[in-house]
């Protein structure tokens, strides 16, 4: 290496150094590598020299090249990265300030219960079924064995069309449906959600308007130890696995026996408190054994085929599920009510 | 059914098991109890004797009274009830006694005496107002002189009992009775009832030489008649008055009292005449259309054909099974009565009762009655007034009867029951219930013969007996099963899942799902619709408001949306697939629709300053986004058209599919409300039967599309799905997808005219396209639109 090439290699030191910007780093390297820089320079007069001269010269005059080229292309790297963070430094936002909200419905709690009554029971066989909510006096009552002023009929005051004709006062009309349009009267495993009417005065525990799901299950030796079993699961997925049921003898025209169907309390776990009211127990369904009467006017012979039929009311579920107190609030839809039920639920 | 709890232990030996656990037993048995209530809660309580009561030294109405409490002991107790006096016998309340309502009894000083207790009313033992006298309303309760002093006196009035409310299932119409209520829990503690079997002392004279009955119709099939003569009207004794008033009767006189007493003994109503009004023949018929008749009440009552009465041979003399009639009220001065205990038709008791007045007595006709209990309660009576009225017995009773008095006997199965009941009970389990529930019954190999007595009128069928034995022995070692599987997958009512995937779609598009009432007001009836339509009314009204079945979701849609706007909450996306009603063709059609409502802002961000508020064409983006979801893309339309009233005209649309209306959708007039409000409705009964093709894979092209602007100034009254349907037309198949880009109108646009850009996007799935032949469809395009619009081209 001669004197003008290390001259070279001090130059290139000091203008290293200077480098602030891309333009400055590709300015130096035509300053050096151009066709004209002062690399290219070094071996502008090998004319004059020997052979042996030419060479050493040109290997050194090489191996300065390759020492320059590689020190500017270090420095254009650290530039290019300084002027990217230089870039992103600008684009830089606080992410604290508040989000952009994004329109998202939420399901209606009666339809949260809904469909997680229906999963369940489809999952086990059931038909979901529905039917008109204009009935008429025979779907209503009388194939369910409540004749024309029977005095079962005062439980469930109903709204009247005409003298035939009523909104339905239960979903058990539907299983009546059912049962006489099964044509080859084959076993029925069904259930029925859906609106019912009573004449009440809305308060925080009535409404003129409210759902029920019907459950129907016809078969040969269908039994009450099979009810039985069908509410556990019922009321495990419902309320929670460590749940059991209790039944309790009631009276229902449609059904023989017939029982009032309560579920261990899930807040107290049964020691007694204010939701069971001290009890342990919270009523939640009524039920029984379809009755004979019921089956042969529907056309399947009781003689064969025996079934259980269960009822509940979904306000009643989600008010006990959620602690809603006012059954109202279900039909005034307030969107700051409706919001609280817009996401997944948490285990039971 | 209030329960006397010492009027059952007259007739069942409950061991002094607490009302508590009775009550328990009894709700285990499916007879539900409401309240246990004492008829007195108040403690430490005794028999005083006033021996000296004068004025208070320092007060008008205060009196200082020596009362002895027991015999040698005496409490000065300060006392402001205007009628005591010396010489009564009151009730004292000691220190440290507890009155209903909290209040406790303490020694105190009273404007400078002591007083060491206090002397009680009625109303401060607790007894309702309506069991006392206006004396005993107005001062303390002054105690016959019977009553010995360090006695207590709710043990010596009887009020020491309490009253458990059973709210009864309308099937045990038995239960409505001590005797029926005993037998039930006997069989719960497995013991024998044991009947009142008092005899009639004497008998006087024939009851035919006083009255006939006279049945005319068949809605009467039971009806007994005695008579007693001679009655002395008064006060009833202390026992029966209290049995009366734990269940929930007034005591009136002796009287009237055994009648209540019979019935809620034994559930069979009696109803007592005075024979002096009455005359001598009974007849039991219908009332006349229009016939009149003033009850006890004092009431008068118009009558129809579907009542019973029974009248004498002038008029009507009671509305059977309802209330007595004022014309032939036992009274006062009444010397001579005659009992009537019969059964009615309870389907006419009830459509009467309904429609007059619910009684203690209808309500038990209506359940049914037991005919054997109708001859044990007259005679009962006749007992009772013979004993407690000082009256005399006429012998013999006039009788019809049509009724069958025989026990019913079914045939059930060792099997069966277990079969039903998903049990393993021996015959002896079975035998044992029958048993506690004095049914006869005979076994052999496992079927039982079981004689079911008449007072339980609600067991008809094997099933029944089924129930019984669930009931009383009880089902809680059932184990649960689940029911054979039938190896069939459970589905959902095919348009049940379209409804419920439809619910999914707009929930995904930010619409909250709302719930609503199905009943409207007239006003609200017509809203939103053109339609003709024969709306659905109820025949019995509650309310106003809710007198007919909608026929429109919107209006309920509105109200949701006026109720939280005036709770500030302004940012409203809401839907509800709901059913709407109507008649056609004399029938009723149960119509599946959606409604949605929108206003306010849908996506926000203030401090970037970036709103998107509700539009007419961001609620058009909802509904054609679910339009698409149901695979209805490029079968609907949005036409200007006749829009119900209640829409802004200029800024609403009918909505198609396949040329046919489906709904509607736009602005709510601003008439009806300021802040702008978007809604819409469809008709899913139209869209759940279109057919829709299933989904299947589309290639997606290769080559590059060529895109083309233009720009046509229109006259501003032009529709822009005209002009797309001409541009799509005229573009064919290689002409993929249209966008407005711009709608403009002012600076350099004639006046009455309107700008809109179209970009155009040309491809073919099998090769590149040439700039040639898209210029010729592209000059095609302008041509069409040119002279099919006399749009003018304004940039290309």
């Amino acid at each position: 290496m001669n004197e003008e090439m290390k001259k070279i290699r001090d130059t290139l030191k000091k203008d290293l150094d200077q480098v602030q910007t891309m333009a400055e780093a590709n300015d130096l390297r035509v300053k050096y590598l151009g066709k004209k820089g002062l690399i290219t320079d070094l071996t502008k007069d090998m004319g004059n020299k020997s052979v042996e001269e030419k060479k050493a010269l040109g290997k050194a005059s090489n191996e300065l090249k390759n020492e320059v080229t590689e020190k500017i292309n270090q420095l254009i790297e650290t530039l290019k990265e300084k002027e990217l963070e230089a870039r992103l430094k600008k684009d830089k936002i606080d992410p604290t300030l508040p989000a952009t909200t994004i329109p998202v419905g939420g399901v209606h709690p009666l339809t949260r219960i809904t469909e997680e009554v229906e999963d369940l029971f489809i999952s086990m066989g059931y038909d979901v079924v529905s039917g008109p909510e204009v009935e008429d006096d025979l779907h209503n009552f009388q194939l369910l064995n409540v004749p024309k002023n029977h005095p079962a009929r005062d439980a469930q005051d109903t709204f009247y069309i005409t003298e035939e004709l009523l909104l339905r006062s239960q979903t058990s009309p539907v299983q009546a449906r059912t049962m006489l349009k099964t044509e080859d009267k084959a076993p029925l495993r069904i259930i029925c959600p859906g609106k019912v009417y009573r004449r009440d005065d809305d308060d925080a525990t009535h409404s003129h308007q409210f759902n029920q799901i019907e459950g129907l299950v016809v078969g040969e030796n269908i039994s009450l130890a099979d009810l039985k079993g069908t509410l556990e699961v019922f009321a495990k997925k419902m309320f929670g696995e460590e749940r059991k049921v209790r039944f309790r003898p009631s009276f229902f025209p449609f059904t023989e026996p017939s029982y009032e169907v309560d579920v261990s309390c899930f807040k107290c776990g049964g020691k007694g408190c204010n939701i069971c009211k001290g009890t342990g127990w919270i009523e939640i369904l009524g039920s029984g054994m379809v009755h004979p009467n019921v089956l042969r006017d529907c056309g399947y012979d009781p003689e064969k085929y025996t079934g259980f039929a269960f009822g509940l009311g979904i306000e009643r579920v989600a008010m006990l599920r959620y602690g809603i107190t006012d059954i109202r609030d279900f039909y005034t839809n307030d969107l700051r009510f409706l919001k609280n039920y817009n996401r997944m639920e948490g285990d039971k | 059914m209030k329960l006397s709890r010492k009027f059952l232990d007259d007739y069942v030996n409950t061991h002094g098991i607490s009302n508590e656990e009775l009550a328990e037993k009894m709700t285990g048995v499916g007879n539900e109890y409401d309240s246990i209530t004492p008829l007195s809660s108040a403690t430490n309580l005794t028999i005083g004797y006033v021996t000296s009561c004068i004025d208070h030294p320092d007060s008008d109405h205060l009196h200082v009274c020596q009362v002895e409490i027991k015999k040698g002991e005496v409490n000065q107790i300060v006392c402001g009830a205007p009628n005591v006096a010396k010489g009564q016998k009151v009730i004292v309340a000691l220190p440290g006694a507890t009155l209903p309502g909290g209040i406790e009894i303490k020694k105190s000083v009273i404007r400078g005496q002591e007083s060491n207790g206090m002397i009680c009313s009625l109303g401060e033992l607790g007894i309702e107002s309506k069991y006392q006298s206006e004396e005993d309303k107005t001062g303390i309760h002054v105690l016959p002189e019977d009553a010995e002093v360090g006695d207590e006196p709710l043990k010596y009035l009887g009020f020491d009992d309490t009253s458990i409310d059973f709210e009864l299932t309308s099937n045990r119409g038995d239960l409505l009775s001590i005797i029926g209520m005993a037998y039930e829990v006997g069989a719960i503690l497995d013991e024998k009832v044991t009947l009142k079997e008092d005899a009639i002392k004497k008998e006087i004279d024939d009851i035919k030489n006083y009255v006939k009955v006279n049945v005319q119709t068949e809605n009467c099939p039971l009806y007994l008649a005695r008579m007693v003569k001679n009655v002395t009207i008064k006060e009833s004794p202390r026992w029966l008055k209290a049995r009366l008033m734990a269940s929930g009767i007034r005591p009136i006189n002796n009287v009237v009292d055994i009648s209540n007493y019979v019935m809620l003994e034994t559930g069979q109503p009696l109803h007592f005449f005075d024979y002096k009004t009455l005359g001598n023949e009974i007849i039991i018929r219908m009332a006349e259309d229009n016939e009149h008749i003033t009850t006890l009440d004092k009431q008068e009552r118009i009558l129809s054909n579907k009542d019973i009465v029974i009248a004498n041979r002038e008029h009507a003399v009671a509305l059977a099974g309802v209330m007595g009639g004022l014309n032939s009220e036992v009274e006062q001065d009444t010397k001579d009565i005659v009992i009537e205990s019969a059964i009615f038709n309870p389907v006419n008791i009830r459509l009467t009762s309904k429609r007059i007045l619910r009684s203690e007595a209808s309500n038990r006709f209506e359940k049914g009655l037991d005919p054997n209990r109708t001859y044990y309660a007259i005679d009962r009576a006749c007992q009772l007034l013979e004993t407690l009225a000082d009256g005399e017995v006429v012998k013999g009773m006039q009788v019809h009867d049509k009724s069958n008095r025989e026990d019913t006997t079914i045939e059930i199965t060792q099997k069966k029951i277990n079969n039903v009941l998903g049990m393993e009970l021996t015959n002896k389990e079975i035998s044992d219930v029958f048993r506690r529930l004095d049914f006869a019954f005979k076994e052999t190999k496992g079927v039982f013969q079981v004689t079911v007595p008449s007072r339980r009128i609600d067991i008809h069928i094997p099933e029944d007996l089924i129930e019984e034995v669930g009931r009383i022995h009880g089902i809680d070692n059932v184990q649960g099963t689940l029911p054979v599987g039938t190896g069939k997958p459970g589905k959902y009512e095919k348009n049940y899942e379209k409804e419920k995937q439809i619910r999914h779609r707009l929930l995904s598009l930010g619409l909250n799902q709302v719930w609503t009432y199905t009943l409207t007001s007239k006003e609200h009836l017509n809203e939103f619709t053109n339609d003709k339509f024969m709306p659905i009314e109820l025949l019995d009204p509650m309310l106003e408001d809710k007198k007919y079945l909608r026929y429109s979701l919107i209006p309920s849609l509105y109200q949701v949306a006026s109720y939280n706007l005036s709770r500030k909450v302004t940012d409203i996306q809401i839907h509800e697939i709901s059913k709407v009603y109507y008649l056609e063709d004399g029938k009723v059609v149960e119509k599946p629709v959606l409604a949605g409502l929108l206003t306010g802002v849908a996506t926000n961000n203030r401090w970037l300053h970036q709103t998107i508020n509700v539009d007419f064409y961001y609620v058009k983006g909802i509904v054609e986004n679910l339009l698409n979801y149901l695979g209805l893309t490029n079968r609907y339309q949005f036409e200007v058209g006749d829009l119900p009233k209640e829409y802004h005209p200029y800024q609403s649309a009918l909505i198609k599919v396949d040329r046919n209306p489906i709904g509607t959708i736009g602005m709510i007039h601003p008439s009806i409300s300021k802040t702008p409000i978007y809604v819409f409705e469809i008709d899913l009964s139209k869209i759940y039967d279109i057919e829709i093709r299933p989904i299947k894979d589309k290639e997606i092209s290769k080559y590059p599309s060529i895109s083309k602007d233009v720009a046509f100034a229109f006259d501003e009254s032009i529709i822009a799905q005209e002009v797309l349907a001409t541009i799509q037309k005229a573009g064919g198949r290689l002409l993929q997808h249209i966008d407005v880009f711009d709608v403009y109108q002012g600076e350099n646009i004639e006046e009455g005219k309107k700008s809109i850009a179209f970009n155009l996007t040309f491809m073919d799935n099998n090769r590149t396209l040439t700039e040639d032949e898209v210029m010729e469809i592209f000059n095609k395009i302008i041509e069409k639109v040119t002279k099919e619009h006399h749009g003018e081209l304004r940039d290309k």
